[in-house]
């Protein structure tokens, strides 16, 4: 469970996020929210990759940011740009990184990496250069990236955004069969209508909040008034 | 040397231990520019090109090594032939091709994380665990950043040349500056993020937490 207490983030005089209270018990859920809404940053608060000016977050219980490590370890982040992310210039060699620090041997380092890979089956991948992946790949070697590390909840932020339909669809059904709770931001509205619910973000605020259907058809409205 | 990366192969090269070829091609590149001479320079250059043909490289990698400095080496090769002599150009550019290859060989036998690995072991001798875990850090961002930086640089240029901006290097250098500089940004929140938090990176986090309370 998540629980986000009251949580506000200002940078230089201006108000990303205004206080928020929510508490996020779903499978998976949604955020949308147009540009600089404040959606990435609200996505960011959950791992302690973004302080919160004021207010708390708690992942199961423990709060956020005052031990990174600790929500480090429970919430995995997957980047929208996995050129970001994936700091290695061999698939291997990137997918240990992570793990470096797990206090796991060498040879088991090496059988979850393997593991992993043929669980999606991506095991050709495991000596490929990672930028002569396709974007596709590289979507799915940062993804595993972050399961490897098996956290409990991960966050993705607009994760189909760089990807043709094919990738996107692996994603998805890749993401579909994944047992940890899962916050996605992003814009694509058919990947949104999946979700258990979804929160919609706009101008610092939690403007909506409820069944997909619903706060889609209302952000529909919206983006059309506002054209 | 830092846009080619393991060529995977079991030759011995390939099963030495890194640091020991770090200190071959510092031997090498040492003695290359210590004794000026052709009866040093062609031996070393030979046994460069067998070392190639021991690991199992293919000559398009040889090729891949030395087109990024293609450019620079013309250049050179024409300034010397214009204030010295055709000798003496030959001689410098064999000389840089030589060490050019003698770092790639290294780069294209050696897994990065290995690389890194001896290197974060030498400099644990002589500095604080920290300091050595950043400085092998950087030079894997290095080795996986060089290209990317590099398909920015080609992507702007071609988005400059739509635009009718051919040889306008402000209108390149600006906006591949800019993107760089924003993916360091992230970059380094991933790093944060994938749990390998580097002490100058918690120093930062604690300073921003600071600022904020």
């Amino acid at each position: 469970m998540i629980k986000i207490e009251n949580v506000g983030v200002s940078k230089e005089n201006k108000t990303i996020l205004a206080a928020i209270s929510v508490t996020l018990t779903e499978p998976r859920i949604g955020i949308i929210g147009s540009n600089g809404s404040g959606k990435s940053t609200f996505a960011k608060l959950l791992n302690g990759l973004e302080r919160a000016t004021t207010g708390a977050v708690f992942v199961n219980d423990a709060p956020i940011g005052k031990n990174n490590k600790t929500a480090l370890g429970k919430v995995g982040f997957v980047f929208q740009n996995p050129d970001n992310q994936i700091v290695f210039p061999i698939v291997v060699e990137d997918l240990a990184f992570g793990l470096k620090k797990s206090g796991l041997s060498k040879q088991q380092i090496q059988s979850r990496i393997t593991t992993y890979l043929e669980q999606f089956g991506l095991r050709h991948l495991l000596e490929r250069r990672t930028h002569e992946l396709s974007g596709g790949e590289k979507q799915l070697i940062a993804l595993i990236g972050v399961l490897l590390m098996e956290p409990e909840i991960i966050v993705l932020d607009e994760p189909t955004t760089l990807l043709d339909l094919r990738n996107r669809s692996i994603l998805l059904k890749l993401l579909a069969e994944l047992p940890q709770k899962l916050i996605i931001v992003s814009h694509d509205l058919a990947l949104m209508a999946e979700m258990d619910r979804l929160l919609w973000i706009e101008n610092g605020n939690i403007h909506q909040d409820g069944s997909p259907e619903a706060v889609i058809s209302a952000y529909r409205q919206f983006a059309e008034s506002e054209s | 040397m830092l846009t080619s990366t393991y060529y995977a192969g079991q030759s011995f090269l390939h099963t030495t231990r890194p640091l020991f070829k770090v200190l071959a091609l510092f031997l090498v590149c040492t003695l290359l520019f210590v004794f000026d001479t052709w009866f040093v320079l062609t031996p070393i250059c030979l046994a460069v090109f067998g070392l190639y043909g021991i690991a199992g490289i293919p000559r398009s990698e040889i090729l891949l090594a030395l087109r990024p400095a293609f450019w620079m080496l013309l250049f050179i090769f024409i300034v010397q032939i214009y204030f010295e002599s055709l000798q003496l150009a030959s001689f410098v550019i064999l000389r840089f091709v030589t060490m050019i290859l003698a770092a790639s060989l290294l780069t294209l036998t050696t897994k990065t994380s290995d690389l890194i690995a001896a290197l974060e072991q030498f400099f644990n001798r002589f500095l604080p665990e920290h300091i050595a875990e950043t400085i092998s850090l950087a030079f894997s961002l290095c080795f996986r950043f060089i290209p990317l930086v590099r398909q920015t640089f080609d992507e702007v240029t071609e988005a400059q040349k739509a635009r009718g901006h051919h040889k306008d290097w402000r209108a390149l250098a600006t906006p591949t500056i800019i993107r760089t500089l924003k993916s360091a940004d992230e970059i380094s929140q991933a790093i944060i993020a994938r749990s390998v938090e580097t002490s100058h990176l918690s120093a930062a986090n604690e300073r921003r937490d600071r600022e904020h309370s």
